[in-house]
């Protein structure tokens, strides 16, 4: 088979598109990487889309916690906490245990002409239950980013927002959330990063991978079980990733540079390497 | 204390003891001194690969200098689940080669033949005939290697950055004293880089933390393993039947793993606030965080 047919085949293996069966005798080198490749999508589909959402849960919960009242500051305070706190593996497990338990439990909204019980069967599958949990987790680790960037905005910045008359929205607007933003953004780089990363784990705790459509990682796994060679399938996996970084580390210097675009270049704190985002 | 004897005729909080104190129950309690064990031992090692990592992206031969930077900087692009899965089974395998070149021989067969990875039997790892807590610990030990290995790399970098972060004018103030390199790498650097390495490190401390329960990928059967076995929904063919418990399981091991971590924040803060005492402690604080 030629490596254009397995391109064909197996590009879209991962979202149900293309051969059904895996290869399973004489995996060739091709094979691996077309399909692991494929399963790149998936990592790329957690990944964009949590940040997505999770920026804005993020923004929501730092403000929460900086200038929120008693009540806001100790439910974002206690999310931030539960979520860095503890491990993401665990939390998939629990979150996929309890999206099974949901539905036994009787959450079944009866209204008279239809019977809403299908959502809760979709929360067992990845794409949504592993996403849930990997929107909720970014979202405690860039909130924490954001409010130490809030607690950093330099006072006069602040001071001088109400002397021109800002105050509530148009201040926040206006002064202090691009003010958050450009502050964070090298945290948050690294973050992003972390996060592509942490998408492996989904189909390795407790999601099960529908119809054998799982990410990279879990098409090199397979490859690995199926070889017993582990020196071409993780390397291929390795690639790929430090691609993606490469690609997240690009875009997110282009949206850095326009917001400190500015400013002098000495003042501008560029992108460092840092643990605390880890999960 | 409770007489367990006929689970069935049990009730109520009495049947909840027995439940709590069956012997699988016991493994789970143990397996919780599994992932302190695999801490202790990981800590310290993890520590040495870093160390060695930062010392070797600073030396002056260049393919040392090459090494040390590749090995602190593949953590950076690739996901450490990947180092996880790959590390165990490249060791293995790699040690049944060196066994197998050097015990037979005399095999002239290949040690890959089409999907198969074969080594004689005297190479085996552990060997077949050995007993089953030899194969547990030969698997707990390539487990606790791996995660050195990758937190070495972790610590690296923290330990490179700090080594970084001590102002150069001392080193050059030292040197001008006519101090050798060893002198002021003993008596400079290292004193002052684990101001600034302390809080990277804790930082890492909380994230070793968090990566033990990923010893159950590897086969280890730790608390996320116990979880999941006692915690699945047990027939009536079974001494304690109940429904599905799992979500209780992993409550349970959320809540330890949020208590581990609140403490070792505490212990950390309270480290960091006492070799803050310095004057280049503001500094520190601001270089650290």
């Amino acid at each position: 088979m030629s490596c254009w047919q397995t391109v064909q085949d197996y590009s879209l293996r991962s979202i149900g598109i293309g051969e059904r069966l895996l290869p399973k005798a004489d995996i060739t080198l091709c094979e691996q990487i077309v399909l692991i490749g494929s399963g790149v999508i998936w990592n790329v589909y957690f990944g964009v889309l949590a940040l997505f959402f999770g920026f804005a849960f993020a923004t929501l919960l730092a403000v929460g916690k900086a200038y929120g009242g008693k009540y806001s500051q100790a439910a974002a305070g206690g999310f931030i906490f539960l979520f860095r706190g503890s491990p993401l593996f665990i939390q998939f497990f629990l979150a996929y245990e309890a999206f099974i338990l949901l539905p036994k439990v009787g959450l079944v909204l009866d209204l008279g002409f239809v019977v809403i019980d299908a959502q809760t069967r979709w929360l067992t599958r990845a794409w949504l239950g592993a996403l849930i949990v990997l929107f909720l987790n970014t979202s405690a680790y860039s909130a924490e980013i954001f409010y130490g960037a809030l607690r950093a905005i330099p006072r006069g910045d602040s001071e001088a927002a109400d002397a021109y008359g800002l105050s509530g929205w148009r201040k926040f607007k206006a002064v202090l959330f691009p003010t958050m933003l450009r502050l964070a953004w090298p945290a948050y780089t690294n973050e992003a990063i972390f996060m592509f990363h942490a998408t492996t784990l989904v189909f390795f705790s407790g999601f099960p991978a529908w119809r054998q459509s799982g990410d990279a990682l879990y098409y090199a796994n397979y490859f690995a079980d199926k070889t017993f060679n582990p020196f071409v399938p993780y390397p291929i996996v390795a690639v790929y990733f430090i691609l993606v970084t490469l690609l997240v580390i690009f875009a997110f210097s282009m949206i850095g540079r326009r917001l400190n675009r500015h400013l002098p270049s000495n003042e501008i704190t560029r992108p460092k390497f840092r643990f605390s985002l880890l999960r | 204390m409770f007489d367990c004897v006929d689970p069935k005729s049990l009730e109520g909080l009495t049947w909840l003891a027995c439940y709590l104190t069956t012997g699988k129950h016991m493994a789970f309690y143990a397996s919780f001194a599994t992932v302190l064990f695999l801490l202790a031992l990981t800590a310290p090692l993890a520590m040495l690969f870093g160390f060695g990592g930062a010392l070797a992206s600073r030396s002056a031969v260049l393919p040392l200098r090459l090494f040390g930077k590749g090995y602190i900087a593949m953590v950076r692009g690739i996901p450490d689940i990947v180092f996880f899965l790959f590390m165990p089974i490249a060791i293995d395998q790699l040690l049944e080669t060196v066994r197998h070149k050097l015990l037979c021989p005399d095999v002239v067969e290949p040690i890959r033949r089409g999907n198969d990875f074969v080594v004689c039997t005297a190479a085996k790892l552990p060997l077949g005939a050995a007993d089953q807590w030899v194969h547990e610990l030969y698997g707990f030990l390539l487990a606790s290697l791996s995660f050195a290995i990758v937190f070495g790399a972790f610590a690296g970098n923290t330990l490179y950055g700090a080594m970084q972060a001590v102002p150069r004018a001392q080193l050059e103030t030292a040197s001008a004293y006519g101090m050798t390199q060893r002198q002021i790498f003993w008596r400079i650097l290292m004193p002052q880089m684990w101001v600034y390495a302390l809080p990277g490190l804790s930082n890492l401390w909380q994230i070793l933390i968090k990566a033990t329960p990923l010893l159950f990928l590897l086969g280890v059967e730790d608390i996320v393993y116990w979880a999941r076995e006692l915690g699945g929904a047990k027939t009536s063919a079974f001494s304690y039947p109940h429904p599905d418990w799992r979500l209780y399981y992993f409550l349970f091991l959320l809540i330890f793993y949020l208590m581990l971590t609140q403490l070792s924040e505490r212990v950390f803060g309270w480290l960091i606030r006492k070799t803050d005492h310095g004057a280049l402690s503001a500094h520190a604080a601001r270089a650290g965080s």
